[in-house]
C-alpha cells in the first residue's frame, strides 16, 4: 500500500472539452447501459490528458456527477491506481523501473542520473526544462532491462551513456526516439538471430 | 528443442509484419468459420485433448475452465475477459503477442467467446502498455473491416464484439476477480471465491477469464489438432511456451520453446549463457517474482514445466526467468521484490497488507547488516502467517519468494546478522498502555 498526496493548489472548476465529451460518449457505448460506472477509469484518463497530465479534485467531482456515482467512489479509484497523477508532473514525466530484473542490470545508475540531472527528489519538477521523475514498479519490459518510460513511450536496453543522452534531450524538449538503445530488434536475442527460411510476408 | 514448423508465434520479433494481411499469410483466420461450425463441444474437447494449461501462472486446464460456463445463455449474458495485465516482474511475453501477433489473440477471442457463449469480450490491458493497447485497437479495427468481428463474425453466425479496457498501474488487477472489479469501476480488490467467475463474474454474469497467451494459442491448436499440441513437451505439461529470460545473461530475450526444456539448455542456447559462465550462477527465479528461487544445484538439472518445478518447491508461473549471478547481492534482490509486494498489496486483508511491509523491513535490515539472529525466525514466522490467510493468491506470491530465500540462502542471511537486537534497552512497560505513549521512548 502506498499513499498519494493530493496537490495543495486545486483549480475550482473542471469540465470536459467538447472533443473529450465526444470521446466520453464513445467510451460509454462499450459498457452495458446500467453499468455506466465502468467508464470511471477511462474518464479519469481523459481528465488527466486534458489537465496537463494530472487530475484535480474538481475533475473527480465532475466525473462522479457525469456517471451518477458517489464522489468518494471516484476518489477511491483515483487514489488506488498509481497511474493517476494527483499532483502536477513535468511535461516529460520519466518513470524509472527499479524492480529486481532492472535492478540487476543497473537501474540504480539510472536513478542516480535522474537525481543529478533532473531533481534530487522524486516528483519534483526540474528547474531546467519541464521534467519530473519517479521510481516505479515493474513496467513489463524485463528482457530489455534497464528501461524507463517517458510519458507513453518505452526507452529500453539503456546504459549510463544512452540514459544521459535521453535525459539531455528531454531537458532540451527535443525527445529522442523510443525503443531499444542497443539497436536490437524488439525482444530477439542479440548476436545470432536466425530468420526462418520460409517466406512469410 | 522446438522445431521451427511447430512454432506458434512465428512473428514474435516482428520480422514479418503485424498487420492483418501479413497475419493472414501466416495462416491466421484460416478456416475459422469451419472450426466454429464444428460446435462448442468439439472445440472444448479438442482443447481438453491438447491438455493446454493456462499460461497466466496458475496452470489450470483451459478446456476444463471453459466447460464450467453454463451451457445455455440464461437471463444473464456471458462474458469473456482477457487478462493482459502483465505486471509480474520478469514477464513480458503478452506485450510481444499484443504488439506483433494481435490477430492470433483476436481470433482466439472469437473462438473462445463462441465456446463459452459470450457475445462480448473485454481485454484488460495494463495502463503502461499504452502504445501496445493502441496497436491492439488498430488490429481489432482491421478485423472489423474484414468482417471477422461484429455481427455474424467471420460468417459463423455468431455476433462478437471486443472492447479494450485500460488498467492504471495496479499489479493486483492481474488477479482475475480484482480485474473484474476494476472493469466494473471499483478499486481492484479481489473477491472471495466461491462463487467463481464462471458462474458469478463481471456484472454478476457468468465470465471466463483467460490469459493472453492461452487464448492466442487456441486457434493454432484447433487448426492442427489437440493431439499435435499434446505431442510437444511432456505428459500433462504439453505444448509450447514463451519464456522471458532476463537478468544476468549475455543476451536476454523472449523465446518460444517446448515445455519441459532443461533450464540450462534454455539459458545457454537462447540467452547466450550466464554472465561469467554457468559456474558463476547464484540463483534463478523460474516463474516471475512470486515463485521461490532455485539454487544453482537445482538449476543444473531442472526442466521447465509445471510439475517438475512444483516438485522442487517452486513453480512455472508465467515463465519469466530471472537469472541472478554471483556478482549480485541475493538478499538485496529479494528485498527489492519484498518492496514490490509491499507497494502492490491492495490492502484488503490484514496479514498481507501489514506482513508485506514487515518482510521488506526485515530484509532491508539484513541488507544493511542491522538485523539480529532472532529476526530470521521472525521473518520465517511472518511468511507463514501470510501464506494461506488471505483472500487471493497475492499472500502466497509475496511470502513464497522470501521462503525460497530462507530455504536456500539461510547461511548467507545468518552471516549478515549480529548478536544483539536493534533495540537494546529493555523498558519496563506497564501491562496495559497506549501505543503512542511508548513510541517516543522506543524511538
Amino acid at each position: 500500500m502506498s499513499l498519494k498526496r493530493i496537490h495543495d493548489d486545486q483549480p475550482k472548476e473542471f469540465k470536459f472539452s467538447n472533443e473529450n465529451l465526444k470521446k466520453a460518449e464513445e467510451i460509454l457505448k462499450k459498457y452495458p447501459d446500467k453499468n455506466k460506472k465502468s467508464a470511471v477509469m477511462p474518464f479519469l484518463y481523459l481528465a488527466q490528458k486534458q489537465n496537463n497530465n494530472w487530475i484535480p479534485l474538481a475533475a473527480m467531482k465532475y466525473i462522479a456527477k457525469f456517471l451518477s456515482m458517489p464522489y468518494i467512489s471516484v476518489y477511491e479509484v483515483a487514489t488506488f491506481y498509481t497511474m493517476y497523477n494527483l499532483a502536477p508532473v513535468g511535461k516529460h514525466f520519466i518513470q524509472v523501473c527499479t524492480t529486481t530484473p532492472c535492478l540487476i542490470r543497473g537501474a540504480d545508475k539510472i536513478v542516480k542520473l535522474c537525481k543529478d540531472k533532473i531533481s534530487p527528489n522524486e516528483n519534483k519538477i526540474s528547474d531546467k526544462g519541464s521534467c519530473s521523475w519517479m521510481e516505479v514498479e515493474c513496467l513489463g519490459a524485463c528482457v530489455s532491462a534497464p528501461m524507463i518510460q517517458v510519458n507513453d513511450d518505452y526507452y529500453e536496453d539503456l546504459d549510463e551513456r544512452s540514459t544521459t543522452e535521453i535525459l539531455d534531450s528531454l531537458i532540451k524538449d527535443k525527445p529522442l526516439k523510443p525503443g531499444s538503445y542497443r539497436g536490437r530488434k524488439n525482444t530477439s536475442p542479440e548476436k545470432k538471430q536466425v530468420i526462418d527460411g520460409e517466406k512469410h510476408a | 528443442m522446438l522445431k521451427t514448423e511447430n512454432k506458434i508465434f512465428k512473428n514474435l520479433y516482428n520480422n514479418f509484419g503485424w498487420e492483418i494481411d501479413h497475419a493472414i499469410k501466416r495462416d491466421d483466420w484460416k478456416d475459422t468459420k469451419d472450426i466454429i461450425s464444428k460446435g462448442r463441444d468439439w472445440i472444448i474437447n479438442e482443447v481438453k485433448t491438447s491438455e493446454l494449461r493456462g499460461r497466466g501462472g496458475a496452470g489450470f486446464s483451459t478446456g476444463l475452465k471453459w466447460s464450467f460456463a453454463p451451457k445455455e445463455i440464461g437471463s444473464r449474458p456471458h462474458y469473456l475477459v482477457i487478462n493482459a495485465d502483465e505486471s509480474e516482474p520478469g514477464t513480458c511475453k503478452d506485450r510481444d503477442i499484443i504488439r506483433f501477433e494481435p490477430q492470433k489473440l483476436i481470433e482466439g477471442c472469437l473462438i473462445a467467446g463462441y465456446a463459452v457463449n459470450a457475445h462480448v469480450c473485454y481485454i484488460y490491458i495494463r495502463g503502461e502498455y499504452f502504445n501496445e493497447g493502441k496497436r491492439l485497437q488498430e488490429a481489432i479495427n482491421q478485423a472489423y473491416e474484414k468482417k471477422y468481428l461484429g455481427k455474424n463474425a467471420c460468417g459463423s453466425g455468431w455476433d462478437f464484439d471486443i472492447h479494450i479496457h485500460f488498467g492504471a498501474g495496479a499489479y493486483i488487477c492481474g488477479e482475475e476477480t480484482a480485474l473484474l472489479e476494476s472493469i466494473e469501476g471499483n478499486k481492484g480488490q479481489p473477491r472471495l471465491k466461491p462463487p467463481f467467475p464462471a458462474l458469478v463474474g463481471l456484472y454478476g454474469c457468468p465470465t471466463i477469464v483467460n490469459n493472453v497467451e492461452t487464448i492466442a494459442v487456441v486457434p493454432t491448436i484447433l487448426r492442427r489438432g489437440g493431439k499435435w499440441f499434446a505431442s510437444i513437451g511432456k505428459p500433462k505439461n504439453t505444448g509450447t511456451k514463451i519464456f522471458c529470460i532476463s537478468g544476468n545473461v549475455n543476451s536476454p530475450c523472449n523465446v518460444e520453446e517446448e515445455m519441459g526444456i532443461p533450464l540450462k539448455e534454455l539459458i545457454e542456447r537462447h540467452a547466450g549463457g550466464v554472465v561469467g559462465g554457468w559456474e558463476n550462477l547464484q540463483a534463478v527465479i523460474p516463474g516471475g517474482s512470486s515463485m521461490p528461487l532455485l539454487s544453482k544445484k537445482i538449476c543444473d538439472t531442472i526442466t521447465m514445466d509445471f510439475d517438475s518445478l512444483v516438485e522442487n518447491k517452486s513453480g512455472l508461473g508465467t515463465a519469466g526467468i530471472v537469472v541472478i549471478n554471483k556478482d549480485q547481492d541475493i538478499v538485496a534482490c529479494m528485498a527489492r521484490i519484498a518492496r514490490f509486494y509491499k507497494h502492490e498489496s491492495c490492502g484488503q486483508c490484514t496479514p498481507c497488507r501489514e506482513g508485506a511491509g514487515w518482510m521488506w523491513r526485515i530484509l532491508d535490515r539484513v541488507v544493511k547488516r542491522k538485523a539480529a539472529y532472532s529476526d530470521i525466525d521472525l521473518l520465517s514466522d511472518v511468511t507463514k502467517q501470510i501464506e494461506g490467510h488471505t483472500i487471493c493468491a497475492f499472500g502466497e506470491g509475496s511470502a513464497w519468494p522470501v521462503q525460497g530465500l530462507l530455504r536456500h540462502f539461510r547461511k548467507e542471511i545468518e552471516s549478515r546478522c549480529r548478536e544483539e537486537p536493534l533495540i537494546k534497552k529493555k523498558i519496563d512497560n506497564p501491562y496495559l498502555v497506549d501505543q503512542h505513549l511508548l513510541e517516543n521512548k522506543n524511538a
